[in-house]
């Protein structure tokens, strides 16, 4: 089963990808995320491992996690080692044509148990909608993040010329 | 005193065969492939049919053997060990050795062998020694048949009665008790007595190990006695809570004595269970 979510975000790229590749910052913006632990080195980029776990109704469901794709500021994509069988992608690109940068970052999860035949995919159908609000849920709160850094990061720098 | 014993014999030989089909105890027998493969199914059940909640989870150590004690609901048809497996199996990974101690009527019982892929295991000490001598996390309920039939209305009652063995068990093997404190399987049936003075006449305890003969109002055979065959369980919500682990030695000294750790246990999983039972608004609903 394939969920996934789109947003815009009034940031770069650049910006936005500093908030998806930092491991230490996705308990605070995704939502339904109960653990997200670097396991074993490196702790970011292409072979790093993470154990995650999701709050999907009566259980916390995940496992260990691997990166395999990772393109700044474009792709980040991971695959499942141990645990439920997953897929995701963040798909961040820079939207052109506009006065301020804005990025469309999209969040896709793929997921499934391999073999477990029709309660499987009962099973799926049944968690998708949780899925797709905690990804939804995530993508608000990662463009409220990233937007209230952007305006931070502003702010200091009108402070520091006013100094200056 | 002729009918005492003609009882007595016809429950002899109704005995044996299942006195023979008691599985011995091989770890081995645990299959995390099928566990995996009916995690949808276990989860569709714990999620829309018993509403399952498991708070507490981190609490179990990450590693290495630990006893986790849990309070027993729900008859023969126990929907917390349902609902704590999946969490458990979800959270820690099929991967994770985790077994359960039952009593040999239910592993006996025609049907239910697959329990023995889920790892669990016959009760006894001996069997719950050696799933933690191989690393296992392993679930008690020393409650056992006493407290899984008590009466629907002492479904808040922890109610181990003199049984200690698992902190004896704990104190040998070295490892910390996690308690783990279930609410909602007794309101899966209406259970209305455990029928001690029954199960005492028929002598069940000297022939079955049981000293109960249970009578309760359940689906779908109305008065139930015995719950030998189980029922279908009432779709009451099962909120589960598990608590921080206690290493016996730390906490009580290089000799601990076995009845104030059972107190304290007891006591620690009583609280939590008033806290659980007073968030309930309703019977079933939760």
């Amino acid at each position: 089963m394939r969920v996934a979510a789109t947003i815009e975000v009034n940031a770069s790229a650049d910006a936005v990808w500093a908030f998806v590749d930092d491991p230490a910052r996705y308990l605070h913006f995704m939502a339904g995320i109960t653990r997200w632990e670097i396991v074993g080195a490196p702790a970011r980029g292409l072979g790093a491992r993470y154990r995650m776990l999701m709050q999907v109704r009566a259980a916390e469901v995940g496992g260990l996690i691997e990166i395999v794709e990772h393109e700044p500021p474009c792709d980040l994509a991971w695959v499942s080692v141990l645990g439920v069988d997953q897929r995701g992608r963040w798909r961040l690109r820079e939207l052109g044509g506009r006065a301020a940068p804005c990025t469309r970052v999209e969040l896709r999860l793929s997921f499934g148990v391999a073999g477990t035949g029709f309660f499987g995919w009962v099973a799926e159908h049944v968690a998708a909608p949780t899925v797709r609000d905690h990804l939804r849920r995530s993508l608000r709160q990662l463009k409220r993040q990233v937007e209230h850094e952007q305006l931070r990061s502003a702010a200091a720098a009108r402070r520091a010329a006013r100094a200056g | 005193m002729v009918a005492g014993s003609l009882l007595e014999r016809a429950a002899r030989a109704a005995a044996a065969p299942v006195r023979r089909r008691v599985p011995p105890a091989d770890l081995d027998e645990r299959d995390p492939d099928y566990i995996r493969e009916t995690l949808p199914r276990t989860w569709l059940l714990s999620s829309l049919y018993f509403r399952g909640e498991v708070r507490g989870l981190g609490n179990v150590p990450e590693h290495g053997p630990v006893l986790l004690v849990g309070n027993h609901s729900g008859g023969n048809v126990t929907p917390d060990t349902i609902v704590f497996s999946l969490a458990f199996h979800a959270y820690f990974g099929v991967e994770r050795r985790f077994h359960q101690l039952a009593h040999n009527l239910v592993l006996s019982m025609p049907g239910l062998g697959f329990l023995r892929k889920y790892g669990t295991v016959a009760a006894s000490p001996e069997n719950a020694r050696e799933a933690l001598r191989s690393g296992a996390a392993v679930l008690v309920y020393p409650g056992g048949d006493r407290e899984v039939h008590r009466p629907s209305w002492q479904g808040a009652r922890i109610d181990f009665g003199d049984r200690r063995g698992y902190v004896r068990l704990a104190l040998e093997a070295g490892v910390p008790i996690v308690p783990v404190v279930a609410i909602g399987g007794q309101e899966t049936a209406l259970f209305l007595t455990r029928g001690e003075g029954l199960a005492k006449f028929l002598r069940l305890d000297r022939l079955l190990r049981v000293d109960v003969l249970p009578v309760s109002l359940a689906v779908p055979w109305g008065l139930n006695v015995g719950d030998l065959l189980g029922h279908l369980p009432l779709p009451a919500k099962i909120t589960i809570e598990v608590l921080p682990p206690i290493d016996l030695r730390e906490e009580f000294g290089p000799d601990p004595d076995v009845d104030e750790v059972h107190d304290h246990i007891t006591r620690l999983m009583q609280e939590t269970l008033d806290v659980l039972a007073a968030e309930r608004r309703f019977p079933v609903l939760g």
